[in-house]
This record gives structure tokens, C-alpha cells and sequence, in this order.
């Protein structure tokens, strides 16, 4: 059996292991720059307050429900991230880290409602986070356990048997299914298929010819036949994306190509960590859409190098020769972004003829850079690009302490 | 690693460590230079590190700083660190960083039949019974305190 654990409400319950004074309260968390809802307590999903919604736009719900907001703290979602995982890796000896809030643990060995019952307990006591788990014979139905666990259970545990996948199936919409999203959903339902039940009995040919062979492994596993196994080893990202929203819109060049020359570099950093190369970058920038009055532009490029690199001095220079090509002064941006792909792995680089370039050298070089910055602090040493002033900085006004990474910001209480 | 007393007198206790774990071979990225090898090499230890002693439970450890002296008789000053361990079961005795009505103090745990107080250490405050109304949530369990003297 494969059991699913879930953090409840994640973020909303990370900001509450150090705030009990918020324990019952509405709580939501809003996404980079405060802009939408990304994170709600059960509270807040009471009020009717909806994934993604832009801030603003309810800003009469939250003040008359006297919501709890918080900016995001990665640092501090991170930190307890990493503690639930090393929890659930104390109990589970094959756990397959899927998300920063989920999990997939190989039971295999011995799975009863009663041992899922003291993992939980054992995660709420040692972190403060309170978690769901499902368990089921395949992973996808595990998904669909967690569900049940959450949704109809008092207890945060869900044991979903062979026997009883019929009837868990015949309550999940289409689009709960893990993996449908919602375009196939859509296409699903005007073919008369409404739940999950309705999908485990569509002509398998069928479901090939109009979708894909991942739509037949789909179906395969909500019959509680395995095609997907655990994966143990962390497979290497196809691609790296670094985006976000500046703290307030601009049409101002230097900001726009301080900020696109960060992330840039941000994305250099990791393919270095995981020892990769990217043959081709993006950049793209985008316009405040909610803004009816304003011109809208969302332009984006995508650019090659001729041997694949993860040089911090190459990549951010493409960047700006690609926000050169695609900058509109007349426009005020409200986001940009850099994304590296065609990712391979460093040893496999193939070095080209014509390169002018003392790899050797500037790999060295991009070494000391990395080495240097992990003791001192991220972006001690950076390129003259990067620049000082951060005027692109998103808002965090909302911030709470970063309680578990940081002295100076650890919980204080008066005795 | 394990810690090995090297001396003791009437007042205080000297540690040092020994390893019983196989060293790692310090690695030299440029090389090996010429010259005299250092005759304490083969005598080398890994450090004494502070978490091998102060932390059981990494992944369920957190740090409090205190203000206030209602613990000053269990040598609880303001602001002194605590070390917090969450896994550690609270038995009678157990100075715990709770909540009470959404507010995190530190006391020690008395249980008394079917009572439970919360203790200070200062004759200056008085226990507090914790009660079925309360809204009472425990934290962690005190494990260790770090007091500066700079």
C-alpha cells in the first residue's frame, strides 16, 4: 500500500505553530507582493475566500471577518517543511518528498489505520503540524484517500480498501482527480464523464485515442492497478523558473533590468547546485491585467547559447540582451521573469568548436562565487547588474518572523 | 562522537571528546605540498560540536527566548535561550513552554491528583491551576537553558 501525507492548510499552519493567539481565526497567506490568496485555514475557507484570489478584490471580507493576513515566509514554510519530511523519514523508511507539504510513503511493509494514526500524532507533537494521510494501493488513489481523509474524517486518517474504491469514487469530481487540471475536466465533462467513477469506466481505447497513454495510466490506477512507483531520487528539473512581481509597477529600465539580471542569476545559481546546464533561456514581462485601463503587453523570448551553460556571467547577459529585445517603455510592467531550459546534465556538455570562452577558469571561478556566498550570505559577491538598491523588491508588509531560521527573530514569550 | 571526562574538582566537570566513528581524511584540493607533516595529525579529533549535546531531536527542537523572572529558581534568567524539545513526553516536574488563553509562557508542570498546575519559580507569582475552560496547549518540553554572561 502507498499512503499520502498532507499538511493541512500548510502555510496557514506554519504561521500558527508560533502565533496561537490565531489558532481558530480565519488565517490567509498571500502570494509574492501580497497580491493574491495562496494559503487559507478552514476558517477562511468558511468565508467563502477562494485560491488565488487577488487581495484587493476581497478586502471587505477580510476586514470584516477580521482575517488574519500574512505575507509568505518561505523561510520559515521551509524549515518546518524539512522537519515534517525528517519526521515522516523517522517512521517510513522509503518516503517520496513530492511537494513542500506532501509526501508519499512506501507501506509496503505494514499498513494499518493504526500506524498511519501515530505518524500523524508522532508529526503534530514533534513540528506542531497537523497532517492528513491516505492510504491506498496506488498512488493515485492514495491522492484520492488523502481527500477522503481531509473532507469525511474526523481523525486525519483514511484507509482506502480494494474493496471500497467504487464508492470513493462515485463522490470525487473529475477535476479532483490528481493530475486532470482543469482544461481536461472541461472536455471530459462534454463527453457526459462527471466523476472519477464515470472516468475507471470509459472504453480505455477511447480515452488513447482522445487524450493520451497518461490518461489510460490514470484510469489504470483509480482501478488499483500501480503504474506509478515512488521516486526516491529527485529527477533532475527540466527546466528553472524564477519570476515575480515587483514591489511597485514600473516602466523605469534600470529596475526592471536590475531585477531580470536577479533572477537570471538566481536561475544560474541552481542549475549549479544541481550540476546542470541550460541551452536556451527566456525572459518574458507582463502588464498589470486587472488594470483595464492600462496597455497591456505581455512579451516574451526565448534565446540559445551555443554550448550549454550554468556560468552566471553568460546567463545574465543573455537575459538583458533578451529584455532589450522585448522592452516597451510605453508599458508599465508589473512582473518579469527568466526561465532556463533544454536543461542537461554537466558531464554531458559538449564543448563547441568556436567557444571563446576558458570554461576551466570561469567554472572555478563560479565555484569560489558559490563557496563564498553560502558562508557569507546570498549575493555577497554579485555582478554590477544585480545592483544594490533592489527598488524591484516585492512588499512583504505582512511578514512574520523567520522563527526557526534566524536568532534574532526566535519566538520570545514573557514569563 | 562520544564525550570523555577529562577532569573533575569539587565544582566543575571537564569534558573532552573522543570519536569513535572512522575520521574523514582531511582532503587537500590543491594537492600535496612539500615540507614537514604536522606531528598532531595522527592526534586529531572532530570538534566538539554544541548540537551533539544540546539537541536529541533535531526535528523537533526549537529555540524560545524568555523575558521575565517567574522561572529565576530553576536558573531561568530574562533573556536566556531556551532549548525546546517537542518529542520529550511531559511527566510531573517538566518545565514546559505552553499556552494559555493564546498566550506562550514557561512554567514548570506540577500534577496533583487529578490537578494540574502551572509552577513558577519565584515567590513573587503564584501557580496557576489549569482548568477544562482554559483554552491550555502545550509547546514543548524545556530541555536545556543558554544563558550570556557577554
Amino acid at each position: 500500500m502507498i499512503g499520502l501525507a498532507d499538511c493541512n492548510n500548510f502555510y496557514a499552519s506554519c504561521e500558527r505553530v508560533f502565533n496561537p493567539k490565531i489558532k481558530d481565526k480565519p488565517v490567509v497567506v498571500l502570494s509574492n507582493n501580497d497580491g493574491c490568496v495562496i494559503a487559507r485555514s478552514n476558517e477562511a475557507k468558511a468565508l467563502n475566500i477562494k485560491m488565488g484570489q487577488p487581495a484587493f478584490k476581497i478586502k471587505s471580507i477580510l476586514q470584516k471577518h477580521k482575517v488574519h493576513i500574512f505575507s509568505t515566509n518561505f523561510a520559515l514554510y521551509g524549515d518546518l517543511s524539512e522537519r515534517v519530511m525528517n519526521t515522516l523519514k523517522s517512521e517510513i523508511n522509503k518516503v517520496e518528498v513530492y511537494s513542500i507539504d506532501e509526501a508519499f510513503l512506501d507501506f509496503s511493509d505494514f499498513s494499518s489505520f493504526d500506524r498511519a494514526m501515530s505518524i500523524r500524532k508522532k508529526v503534530k507533537q514533534w513540528t506542531g503540524i497537523p497532517i492528513s494521510i491516505g492510504i491506498a494501493p496506488t498512488k493515485t488513489l492514495a491522492k484520492v484517500a488523502n481527500h477522503i481523509a481531509k473532507k469525511s474524517t474526523k481523525e486525519g486518517v483514511f484507509f482506502l480498501r480494494e474493496r471500497d474504491i467504487t464508492r470513493s469514487l462515485q463522490h470525487l469530481a473529475v477535476e479532483d482527480i490528481w493530475g486532470v487540471g482543469r482544461r481536461n475536466a472541461f472536455k471530459l465533462k462534454q463527453y457526459g464523464v462527471y466523476t472519477a467513477l464515470d472516468f475507471t469506466n470509459i472504453n480505455t481505447e477511447w480515452l488513447r485515442r482522445k487524450f493520451s497513454i497518461n490518461a489510460v495510466r490514470l484510469q489504470k490506477e483509480l482501478k488499483g492497478e500501480r503504474c506509478y512507483e515512488l521516486e526516491l531520487k529527485k529527477a533532475k528539473k527540466k527546466n528553472i523558473c524564477t519570476s515575480r512581481s515587483f514591489g511597485k509597477e514600473t516602466n523605469n529600465y534600470n529596475i526592471i533590468r536590475q531585477a531580470v539580471s536577479n533572477f537570471a542569476n538566481t536561475c544560474a545559481v541552481k542549475l549549479r547546485n544541481e550540476r546542470s546546464c541550460c541551452s536556451k533561456i527566456s525572459v518574458f514581462l507582463m502588464t498589470n491585467r486587472y488594470k483595464a485601463s492600462a496597455v497591456q503587453h505581455f512579451p516574451h523570448i526565448t534565446l540559445s547559447f551555443n554550448t550549454p551553460t550554468s556560468d552566471s556571467f553568460e546567463i545574465v547577459s543573455k537575459a538583458n540582451i533578451a529584455l532589450q529585445t522585448i522592452y516597451n517603455n510605453a508599458c508599465i510592467y508589473k512582473k518579469a521573469g527568466v526561465i532556463v531550459q533544454s536543461i542537461v546534465s554537466k558531464n554531458e556538455v559538449q564543448a563547441s568548436l568556436f567557444d571563446t570562452i576558458d570554461r576551466k577558469k570561469r567554472n572555478r571561478l563560479m565555484c569560489s562565487i558559490d563557496k563564498i556566498n553560502m558562508l557569507m550570505g546570498r549575493d555577497k559577491i554579485r555582478l554590477a547588474a544585480q545592483g544594490f538598491d533592489r527598488k524591484w523588491k516585492l512588499k512583504q508588509e505582512k511578514l512574520s518572523p523567520c522563527y526557526t531560521t534566524r536568532f534574532s527573530d526566535i519566538l520570545s514569550v514573557n514569563i | 562522537m562520544t564525550i570523555k571526562l577529562l577532569h573533575k574538582n569539587k565544582y566543575l566537570t571537564f569534558y573532552s571528546s573522543t570519536s569513535s566513528q572512522v575520521l574523514n581524511i582531511p582532503f587537500y584540493e590543491g594537492g600535496v605540498s612539500a615540507g614537514f607533516p604536522s606531528p598532531a595529525e595522527d592526534y586529531m579529533h572532530s570538534k566538539l560540536d554544541l548540537n551533539d549535546l544540546l539537541i536529541d531531536h533535531p526535528s523537533a527542537t526549537y529555540y524560545v527566548r524568555v523575558n521575565g523572572d517567574s522561572m529565576l529558581g530553576a536558573g531561568i534568567q530574562s533573556g536566556d535561550l531556551l532549548v525546546v524539545d517537542r518529542s520529550l513526553e511531559v511527566i510531573d516536574n517538566s518545565i514546559v513552554v505552553a499556552n494559555i488563553n493564546g498566550e506562550f509562557t514557561v512554567k514548570r508542570i506540577k500534577k496533583n491528583k487529578n490537578k494540574m498546575f502551572l509552577v513558577p519559580e519565584n515567590k513573587k507569582y503564584k501557580p496557576i491551576e489549569v482548568t477544562e475552560e482554559m483554552d491550555f496547549e502545550l509547546f514543548g518540553v524545556v530541555a536545556h537553558v543558554i544563558h550570556h554572561f557577554i
